[in-house]
């Protein structure tokens, strides 16, 4: 019998794919050049970012940095053979200005204030934002921190702030004891009670008596002193701190079956959602101290802030209101079923979940109110664009423009940047894999 | 004798407001209104207390009088001896008109921006991803003052515009003059002109609407309205017969003859800029100050749009692409039939929120002086009379309608558009 098997009986090697099908070869066909419309497109924009690069280079690297005005700058420029508008960045105005657009006005001996405020701010905020990568104990800090930041900024004696902290101590207690006893609501009555009684009688001697026994104060600084980037960020620092909660009420009271607390809620959305924030601030500038008692003197950041709040509050609300929403409706009547009474059923269940969800749409109503902390330049706050406009009136720097704005863009950009990406770390770090 | 099986009443204490739920709902809801009542009671008692102590009775009497300032950018005709109400209706307009530009063009850049970053060319996508995330991590506001910036620093004086060998030149054949003063195109002039008609004559309010605009709007209407019926019709017919009748050759003459005819009659020109002296003359300003709001909410808006694009199309499924490819359509048509539609409804609710979002950021042209409803009303004549309630109040009140006005519209569309969901 003859042998007549055609079955290859060994295995032959495996061949590696063709030149064009691997590594950098493959990468570029399928990315760059995979039709002749792409291939155009790719070659059009390698060609465009190198001519910007090589642009922005040629302008950046610039021996100005020494230069005292723009003229000197131009001069600098001219003697080394530079002629024209863009041939070169005068940075003189960066190196002598760059501490004023970060603090404003504040005094120079001081300026260990704000910048251990903003360390103390990542600190205290380490404990929120990475909760599995720091110690159990900062949250003392976390809880200390909004006492500890306006004694920063601002000065003055200690015991106004520890004041503060007394009188939220003694209303959380009276809240803890008075609800063991009776109802939530009755506790809420008595918590009021003591909040009033502690703000307009009792604080205030209570600090001035221990302001008498021991004076532990720093130099006050006025609010007008405030400026540039440490303005914008404690602007926006406060007002995200306050927005949230408030945000938080303002979602719950849209979505409650309460008529009255229902329409109460959508009318203070719905108006600050339709008028633009500027003509809030000019509320603030204008009208606030009207809106007080007579003889009220409200500080300008102070009012700027609150009308900040408000407006960061109404849009905060309709995010985690989305949030509340995307909620499967099992996940309410499961609580409900669960025999929780309103409040611990919004604690434990439905809004550590609906806050997960709208953990995008926080983050990006937290970049905006940042953002928009700049629109206090036009009521004649000193913010780093108002201070570019009094750099610019300046007959040394008048008609600077890239370098100014570039300067400032940068600091907005990497703020901005990092809280988004902050975000993106945040959902997947939360990402249950359930949907 | 039948029993009740209820439990029985118990008589009403006064505890139970708080602790029964059947009452508990009402006690908090009428707390809350009293509350709400009292607060606002007291801010309605501080401000009367506080205007009559500064002698300012609310009254909204300086609407009518002389406003004494000058508009350069406006759409109707408005001297400085008109009222501070007609200064604010003409910001009012010079609101809708940078708001109507920035909405069309951030929709044109946003979309365009958007299917290009999801594009499989790895350059396009990320210089898109580039453009995306720089304008919107920088304050809108400080985009407005780089441009307008950049506007006045680096164009062209009109003065470069003249001699024999000028240093800037116009473009577009001479039509379009780009100078550090704004930019000056051709405007339209009729020399057979209908005239104007006056709306609301008499009163603050009044303003001339064109007639051959009216004119011109009319027959271009009509002759759509035309063409597209004749291609309803072309349908209809080839649904019957199978066979459709080429449309082409009636439909372009039928929109062109009458409007070309008509503008013919009107005597149709183009006003060209020219420089006269220091300035240019002739055509349509542009100012600065517009280009830099326009150009800057645009921008920025743009960037916010294309994100929403780009999260519509991603949010069809993938199979969707797959099952229209299987049908034989090619991308264009996959994009345009299939993706599209279906993306636009994710598309659409985001989308009516940032076009509000353009009219409530075109208020930042007082920072660069282009005088909107918040330069004239809440910026100078609130400067000139002190009023500061009264035109607060005013001016919330007209973007708190046009919001509400838009979002209500919007929703209504969206509504119709929206797939029913079983």
């Amino acid at each position: 019998m003859s042998d007549t098997s055609f079955v290859r009986l060994e295995m032959l090697p495996g061949r590696e794919p063709p030149a064009n099908k691997t590594g950098v070869m493959r990468w570029l066909q399928e990315n760059l050049f995979s039709s002749w419309l792409n291939s155009v497109l790719t070659i059009l924009s390698a060609g465009l970012i190198i001519y910007s690069l090589n642009f922005l280079l040629s302008w950046a690297i610039s021996p100005t940095w020494n230069a005292t005005s723009l003229a000197n700058c131009r001069e600098i420029l001219h003697d080394i053979g530079r002629n024209g508008h863009f041939t070169g960045a005068c940075w003189g105005v960066i190196r002598e200005r760059w501490i004023q657009i970060l603090f404003g006005f504040y005094p120079s001996e001081l300026y260990w204030r704000p910048i251990l405020t903003l360390m103390l701010l990542f600190v205290a905020l380490s404990r929120i934002l990475f909760a599995d990568k720091v110690p159990h104990q900062l949250i003392w800090l976390t809880a200390v921190y909004p006492f500890l930041m306006p004694w920063l900024l601002w000065g003055g004696s200690i015991w106004v702030p520890v004041s503060v902290a007394t009188g939220l101590t003694a209303g959380f207690y009276t809240y803890v004891l008075v609800s063991r006893n009776s109802s939530s609501f009755a506790a809420l009555l008595a918590t009021i009670a003591v909040a009033l009684f502690w703000v307009i009688w009792a604080g205030g001697q209570f600090a001035d008596a221990l302001s008498s026994l021991v004076l532990i104060e720093l130099e006050p600084v006025a609010s007008r002193k405030f400026g540039g980037m440490m303005l914008s960020v404690t602007i926006g620092v406060v007002a995200i701190g306050f927005s949230l909660p408030i945000g938080i009420v303002l979602a719950l009271g849209r979505q409650s079956n309460l008529l009255i607390v229902k329409a109460l809620c959508t009318g203070f959305i719905e108006f600050i959602r339709g008028v633009p924030l500027i003509t809030l601030l000019f509320v603030a500038s204008t009208l606030l101290n009207i809106f007080m008692p007579p003889g009220t003197e409200f500080d300008i950041i102070m009012r700027v802030i609150i009308m900040v709040t408000l407006f960061a509050s109404a849009y905060m609300a309709e995010t985690i209101r989305g949030g509340l929403a995307a909620l499967p409706r099992g996940q309410y009547e499961g609580a409900d079923s669960l025999g929780l009474t309103y409040w611990q059923s919004r604690r434990l269940i439905i809004m550590p979940q609906a806050l997960k969800i709208s953990i995008p749409g926080i983050v990006s109503t937290f970049i905006n109110l940042f953002k928009d902390t700049t629109l206090v330049s036009v009521i004649g706050l000193l913010d780093p664009l108002g201070l570019s406009t009094a750099i610019r009136a300046d007959a040394d720097w008048n008609g600077i423009v890239w370098e100014l704005y570039g300067f400032i863009a940068l600091l907005f950009f990497i703020a901005c940047f990092s809280m988004s990406r902050y975000s993106m770390y945040l959902e997947r770090r939360l990402q249950t894999g359930l949907k | 004798m039948t029993t009740s099986m209820s439990a029985p009443q118990k008589p009403f204490r006064l505890s139970m407001l708080i602790y029964d739920t059947r009452y508990r709902s009402k006690t908090i809801q009428i707390a809350a209104l009293i509350g709400f009542f009292c607060g606002l009671g007291w801010l309605i008692d501080n401000t009367v207390t506080n205007l009559s102590v500064l002698g300012k009775e609310p009254s909204f009497r300086f609407l009518t009088e002389e406003a004494g300032y000058k508009i350069n950018q406006k759409l109707i005709e408005y001297t400085a001896q008109d009222t501070h109400l007609r200064a604010a209706f003409v910001g009012l307009l010079n609101t809708l008109l940078v708001a109507v530009l920035g909405c069309f063009t951030a929709t044109v850049i946003g979309v365009v921006v958007g299917v290009l970053r999801l594009s499989k060319n790895w350059l396009i996508a990320r210089l898109m991803t580039i453009y995306i995330e720089g304008f919107r991590n920088v304050p809108l506001l400080l985009w407005i003052v780089f441009i307008m910036a950049i506007l006045v620093e680096t164009l062209p004086a009109p003065s470069a515009f003249r001699g024999d060998s000028p240093a800037a030149s116009m473009i577009l054949g001479d039509s379009v003059a780009i100078s550090n003063r704004g930019i000056y195109v051709p405007e339209a002039l009729f020399s057979r002109s209908l005239g104007d008609i006056s709306l609301f004559e008499g009163t603050s309010l009044q303003f001339e609407v064109s007639l051959d605009l009216v004119a011109i709007l009319a027959v271009l209407g009509l002759s759509i309205w035309a063409a597209k019926w004749l291609g309803t019709r072309a349908d209809r017919i080839q649904e019957t017969t199978g066979k459709r009748p080429t449309t082409w050759y009636i439909q372009i003459p039928l929109i062109a003859a009458p409007i070309l005819s008509l503008l013919f009659t009107l005597g149709f020109h183009l006003g060209l800029p020219e420089l006269k002296g220091f300035n240019f003359s002739g055509g349509t300003h542009i100012r600065n100050s517009l280009l830099a709001l326009w150009l800057a909410l645009s921008l920025y808006t743009g960037a916010f749009i294309a994100e929403i694009v780009r999260a519509g199309i991603m949010a069809i499924d993938h199979g969707q692409t797959e099952a229209a490819a299987a049908l034989g359509l090619r991308p264009k048509r996959i994009m345009s039939l299939v993706i599209m539609p279906q993306a636009l409804r994710v598309i659409i609710p985001p989308l009516i929120s940032n076009y509000l979002n353009i009219i409530k950021n075109s208020s930042l042209a007082i920072a660069v002086g282009y005088l909107d409803l918040t330069g004239t009303l809440i910026g100078i004549t609130l400067n000139q009379t002190g009023r500061e309630l009264e035109t607060l109040l005013l001016g919330m009140m007209v973007y708190l309608t046009i919001s509400l006005g838009i979002s209500f519209a919007m929703n209504w569309y969206n509504k119709h558009v929206k797939l029913v969901e079983r």
